[in-house]
């Protein structure tokens, strides 16, 4: 697809929308935007070759789980475009970040601005927690560390079809606390997977709060090469370190890009909430209209209009 | 009897050559579970995943997004007790056609807790989208390999290996239960090895005057509730369901259900493991000491008759023979 937008417009956007949500919802998933904006922008604008989307602008709504009853069951791959050989799938791993995902998505026009005013809403596929039916997704990722595994089979799949496409994942650092990653790039790496790459947003927080606190991880690149995977880190918010660490040459084996943000990234008033940053819900009015003015001056947006009591 | 030489390893080769899109997977049980002939045999159709099993289902189910029919094997237990979340996640729901051939069930093994898989007929069966099957003999054993690859979704087979005698002359079919016997005073229901049990039992009863009907399920889910409702409004005293698992959860919990739904009342005796874990120890004794075997079945037709039989130890067929299942068995785990 023609790209209508440069991807520091689009990192931009997703933060702006982000942020009117959470705003206007008074809570929401605000660090992932700021630290996975470039990220995800950089994947949808640059680095995956995707074709245009087969879904509605406006999605559609909840139809169903997977069942022999539900033959018109499908996921939400078909925003990310169609299956073809040479074209790359996607999953997002953290299903968390679904929020990020879904401004992104209405970054590169293939979701309506509309779609993010159903997150959350009954009946509505555009799940808070990333579904496989959720606009984007392909595969329930919601329990951390499943994604890379299965992405590893998709490759591997794909490799043995023949497909030129590749296979990404987007990760967060919080799942190497995970074992199923590690078995995950071992065997990507004992198998030769090198159709598959991860982009690893490593802000090094967590749900209840910073990982050091929470869950000592040590090195995660060394641990990753001695689990035999090719590591390239680089700032997450250069997109000329995330071009060229993505670029790195890894034949035989997965790439994992450890992308190394700052969970306030853009708005620099959140971190008066550090180290509790993973779903940011306003303790007070005060706080709310405090916040709305103080990120809206940061990201040179109007602030959001509040209703009034 | 007819004892048949590891049915599956032949079985599953001779389908899955024919079939380029079959994979077949290991964790690190290759040869317990019969398929490192066809590893050796068929290396571009043999994936080793290793002692991880979390990773092995989820990279299964990436396998089915790509078109793939894996074959998982490993002993039963550990394709859902470790991985329960990955088997959710990443094959039950989307329902990717994914084969959990599942060794070792009950107490075939004599490695204990950690080995039996004792709960997983009552996990595997409340899962949305998964199919239950369950194979009692050698034919079961060679036809249960093609008949769950069309599945068209996951499927979990509880699968016999080593020396495996021939009961049936038919191949397994999904949904269609053997009635082996159509006596009228009490419903015996049985599945895997218990068949071999009440087949032993059945011989003796008849010479006590107790007229048995016997069935062999194959199938458990889907579970043809309103034939076994059938079968038991036509017996006098009732049913015994006999079982190699937890009677909790299990067929004796399915006929239960299908009972009281239907509003037929008959008294139900549920053999098997009574909400207990097993030990460490062989097939015969397991069976004897949990009362699970020919004996138990007697003595529970006998509370449900009234009526005494006779029937001891003795008198019950030695329908197996065991230095022959001895001389040929696999390795021990």
């Amino acid at each position: 697809m023609r790209n209508e937008k440069s991807t520091e417009e689009v990192a931009r956007g997703i933060r702006a929308r982000v942020f009117e949500h959470t705003i206007r919802n008074n809570g929401g998933y605000l660090s992932q935007a700021c630290s996975a904006a470039e990220q995800l922008a950089f994947l949808y604008n640059e680095a995956l070759n995707l074709g245009p989307s087969t879904m509605p602008m406006v999605p559609p709504p909840f139809s169903g789980v997977p069942s022999a009853a539900n033959p018109l069951y499908r996921t939400g791959a078909g925003y990310n475009g169609p299956f073809d050989a040479v074209y790359d799938r996607l999953f997002i791993a953290p299903a968390h970040y679904a929020l990020v995902a879904y401004a992104c998505l209405i970054e590169v026009g293939r979701m309506a601005p509309e779609g993010l005013e159903m997150f959350n809403r009954d009946g509505s596929s555009v799940e808070m927690i990333g579904a496989e039916h959720s606009p984007g997704m392909e595969v329930h990722n919601g329990t951390l560390g499943i994604g890379l595994s299965t992405a590893a089979g998709l490759a591997w799949g794909r490799r043995r079809l023949g497909h030129t496409g590749r296979v990404c994942v987007f990760m967060s650092d919080g799942e190497v606390q995970e074992g199923q990653t590690w078995e995950a790039v071992q065997a990507a790496a004992h198998h030769g997977i090198d159709n598959l790459w991860a982009l690893m947003d490593v802000n090094r927080q967590q749900c209840d709060g910073a990982m050091d606190d929470v869950m000592t991880v040590g090195d995660i690149a060394t641990k990753l090469r001695d689990f035999g995977a090719v590591v390239a880190e680089c700032d997450a918010h250069d997109l000329a370190a995330l071009r060229a660490a993505a670029a790195t040459p890894h034949p035989g084996r997965p790439l994992i890009v450890l992308a190394h943000s700052r969970p306030t990234q853009g708005m620099e008033s959140l971190m008066s909430r550090f180290p509790r940053l993973h779903y940011v819900r306003f303790k007070s009015e005060e706080e709310r209209a405090r916040m709305n003015a103080e990120i809206a001056a940061e990201l040179g947006v109007p602030p959001v209009p509040l209703e009034t009591h | 009897m007819e004892m048949v030489n590891r049915p599956y390893a032949a079985a599953f080769e001779a389908h899955a050559v024919q079939h380029p899109e079959v994979l077949c997977l290991s964790a690190d049980l290759t040869s317990s579970c019969e398929i490192d002939g066809f590893r050796d045999r068929h290396p571009e159709q043999f994936l080793s995943l290793g002692m991880a099993e979390q990773n092995m289902l989820s990279f299964a189910g990436g396998l089915g997004l790509a078109g793939f029919r894996p074959f998982l094997h490993s002993f039963g237990v550990f394709l859902y007790r470790r991985p329960y979340d990955q088997l959710v996640a990443s094959i039950a729901y989307p329902r990717r056609k994914v084969r959990l051939m599942g060794f070792l069930p009950g107490v075939t093994t004599p490695g204990g807790m950690t080995h039996q898989a004792i709960e997983d007929i009552s996990v595997m069966r409340t899962l949305p989208n998964m199919t239950v099957l369950e194979a009692g003999d050698a034919t079961e054993v060679e036809s249960i390999v093609a008949e769950a690859d069309t599945v068209d979704g996951p499927v979990y087979c509880r699968i016999l290996r080593g020396a495996v005698p021939r009961l049936f002359d038919t191949p397994l079919r999904i949904g269609q239960m053997r009635v082996l016997a159509e006596g009228c005073d009490v419903l015996v229901v049985t599945a895997g090895i218990t068949t071999e049990e009440a087949i032993r039992a059945r011989g003796a009863l008849a010479g006590a005057g107790v007229s048995v009907r016997h069935l062999h399920l194959n199938t458990l889910k889907p579970f043809d509730a309103a034939q076994i409702v059938d079968h038991a409004a036509s017996v006098r005293h009732g049913v015994v369901t006999l079982e190699n698992h937890l009677v909790n959860g299990g067929i004796g919990s399915m006929v239960a259900e299908a009972l009281a739904e239907a509003g037929l009342a008959r008294r139900l005796v549920r053999l098997g493991l009574q909400d207990t874990y097993a030990h460490g120890g062989s097939r015969p004794y397991l069976m004897r000491h949990y009362g699970m075997d020919a004996l138990a079945l007697v003595r529970a037709i006998e509370r449900l008759t009234g009526q005494s039989t006779g029937i001891d130890e003795g008198a019950l067929d030695a329908v197996r023979v065991e230095a022959v299942h001895s001389a040929v068995k696999a390795e021990a785990l």
